[in-house]
């Protein structure tokens, strides 16, 4: 998804410049007005007008009700909520991510084209029915239900189910990440390495791992703005008790439902500002990436 | 270290890539793995590395059972035809690499280390390189680094897959003549794998010649060139006009000519057939009782004192595929033949070698 968008802005520069400087291949001054007003505008009225509105809003009663809005017990539960699932997801996903990448691009088996299906699954099914199949398994009336609360573990309208949910829509951004740059890059010099006596562990290390860091880290950023950003299917496992089981996302929905609007844009304020870091955070290292893939290509 | 392969099969799925191949390579050689793409030679190199685990057959390094020693322990050293440099290290980095991933208990000092990977980089010429990045070096630079990192761990035998395959002609020929030199100057035994016959012939001390996973003949570059065991290793090596036909006696009949032949025991009709080298192949003037195969000049091209003369096969055309063939000679016999574009003529040998051939289709 915003893959697309990443490698068009990387690569925009020295194409253009060149394209630009030819005049058999540069376009006529009405055809970029007409491109450029297109798309400024439109990037205007549906992306960076709601981002400005939700400080607005957030603000409208100054600053003292806005810090008031965040360190309201909810609120800390809910944010304190949101770190948990994102800090048990994300390192999970790493893991899962580098390991599925890892199978995929080293080894033939059986299956495999079917594993890089499933790895997109929760990017093609929508996250209530996510939501839903966890409430199905888990849930009171669902399959491991009735063992479930004959030994006491609730798993529905509880952290874990959060914390399942929330695995279950961000499984695909690491490893997708990962599978393309690692198809590519060959399993060359990791047989080099192997040849020279390195281990297995020592390998992976100093060969595997530091040739695919930016791609991990990538994948772990979004992993961590999705994981953090999830609705669909946390609502749907959540059962929204406040103070318990309410992330940021839900908490703005329940105040804004109950009117409460300026607290609602404050808390959703804080999600917009952890986005905005995330993109910083991702132009960062796809800077770094390109940096690190540019005389490679000479 | 001298390496023996015993009844090596490896197959991918129905594909057999190596179909029972023995093998004994004394200490100390340069040996070529030759053959076309797919004749598996690139898969043997990497069974004898370890790289890949043949489904029968056994290694042995000084005699000993190797098959079931991991790469790690088999202490070769492999040149990657891609080089497989690290590309997040140094050139030194790089070099140092095998050295450093060593256990503690042998490992060298930091000291030991950098004067090894600076000796090495002195030996292949690049240590002024030393802080650069794989992806700054050309070509020829890193695959001189790959060789240099490969013998930092002191390998007992040094594989090299098609080393030379992704350069350009000119530092190909470079390269091939540092290879033989450093060859004579380390006498490791080593083993390369190339699809260039020239390469082979020009460097090795020894050539295995293979097709579709199985040894067509082993022996010095000078008996692969001049006494071809098979009729694969005939049109495989050098240049060559090959001629199909019948046996007729003590002729090869072709078309509606004949060659004569040396072969006492092959019978008539067998569908056979022979090769000639161009510089042992003759032309002489056509006429109705002449001996040789009818062909017509199609060029001459002098080049220095040896000429070559390209001739199309007379006879029935077969619209493109027609078949062409080369005599090379002497200016002074160019000279007394005055041949002329177009001229028709008939080519024969002194030295026609014959082998059973497929049927057609």
């Amino acid at each position: 998804m915003s893959g697309a968008v990443a490698t068009l802005s990387g690569r925009a520069p020295s194409r253009e410049t060149r394209f630009e400087s030819r005049v058999a291949t540069r376009d006529s001054t009405w055809v970029k007005t007409v491109v450029l007003t297109v798309s400024l505008s439109f990037f205007a009225l549906f992306i960076v007008l709601p981002l400005v509105a939700v400080f607005v809003e957030g603000l409208r009663k100054g600053f003292g009700p806005y810090f008031a809005a965040l360190v309201e017990p909810d609120a800390v539960s809910a944010i304190k909520l949101t770190l948990l699932a994102a800090a048990i997801s994300v390192p999970l996903n790493l893991i899962f991510g580098l390991a599925a990448a890892w199978a995929i691009a080293r080894f033939d088996f059986r299956g495999k084209q079917f594993l890089i299906t499933l790895i997109d699954l929760p990017f093609s099914v929508s996250p209530v029915v996510a939501g839903l199949i966890y409430v199905l398994v888990f849930g009171a009336h669902g399959w491991f239900g009735s063992w479930l609360s004959d030994h006491n573990i609730r798993i529905i309208f509880a952290v874990p189910g959060i914390v399942l949910a929330t695995i279950f829509v961000t499984v695909p951004f690491v490893a997708r990440e990962l599978i393309p740059l690692m198809q590519s890059q060959g399993r060359d010099e990791e047989e080099a390495a192997v040849t020279l006596g390195a281990s297995g562990l020592k390998t992976f290390w100093r060969i595997t791992l530091p040739n695919v860091k930016w791609a991990l880290l990538y994948g772990v950023i979004l992993c961590n703005a999705r994981a953090m950003g999830e609705f669909g299917a946390v609502s749907v496992v959540s059962g929204h008790i406040r103070g318990e089981t309410n992330t940021m996302p839900l908490h703005v929905e329940i105040l804004y439902n109950e009117y409460q609007f300026a607290a609602a844009f404050a808390v959703a304020s804080v999600l917009a500002l952890l986005a905005l870091v995330t993109l910083a955070l991702k132009t960062y290292v796809e800077w770094q990436t390109e940096r690190n893939a540019a005389p490679e290509t000479e | 270290m001298s390496i023996e392969i015993r009844n090596i099969v490896k197959a991918f799925g129905n594909f057999r890539a190596v179909d029972n191949v023995s093998l004994d390579l004394p200490k100390g050689e340069l040996v070529a793995l030759l053959g076309p793409s797919g004749c598996g030679k690139t898969t043997l190199l990497r069974i004898i590395a370890g790289l890949e685990s043949a489904d029968e057959g056994h290694v042995l390094f000084e005699g000993k059972d190797a098959t079931s020693k991991h790469v790690r322990e088999r202490q070769v050293g492999f040149v990657f035809q891609h080089y497989a440099l690290f590309r997040h290290m140094s050139v030194f980095e790089n070099v140092a690499f095998g050295l450093r991933v060593k256990p503690r208990a042998t490992r060298p000092s930091e000291a030991q280390i950098r004067e090894r990977v600076l000796r090495l980089l002195d030996l292949v010429q690049l240590s002024w390189l030393k802080d650069r990045f794989p992806a700054q070096l050309s070509g020829g630079q890193r695959q001189r680094i790959a060789l240099a990192r490969a013998l930092a761990v002191e390998p007992q035998v040094l594989l090299l897959d098609e080393p030379f395959g992704a350069l350009d002609a000119k530092v190909r020929k470079e390269l091939r003549r540092w290879l033989r030199r450093l060859h004579d100057e380390l006498h490791i035994s080593s083993i390369f794998v190339t699809h260039d016959q020239e390469e082979a012939l020009e460097v090795a001390d020894r050539i295995v010649l293979m097709n579709k996973g199985h040894i067509e003949q082993i022996g010095t570059p000078r008996q692969i060139y001049e006494e071809p065991a098979t009729s694969f290793a005939y049109s495989f090596i050098g240049n060559v006009n090959a001629f199909r036909g019948k046996v007729e006696g003590g002729y090869v009949r072709v078309g509606s000519d004949l060659l004569p032949h040396s072969r006492t025991d092959l019978s008539d009709g067998q569908p056979v057939i022979a090769y000639a080298r161009p510089h042992d192949t003759e032309i002489v003037a056509d006429g109705p009782a002449a001996n040789g195969v009818a062909a017509r000049v199609n060029r001459v091209l002098t080049n220095g004192n040896v000429s070559r003369v390209e001739l199309i096969a007379n006879g029935p055309d077969r619209g493109v595929a027609k078949d062409y063939f080369e005599v090379e000679l002497g200016a002074e016999e160019l000279a007394q033949l005055q041949l002329a574009n177009g001229q028709r003529v008939r080519i024969q040998s002194r030295r026609l070698s014959v082998f059973e051939d497929q049927p057609l289709g």
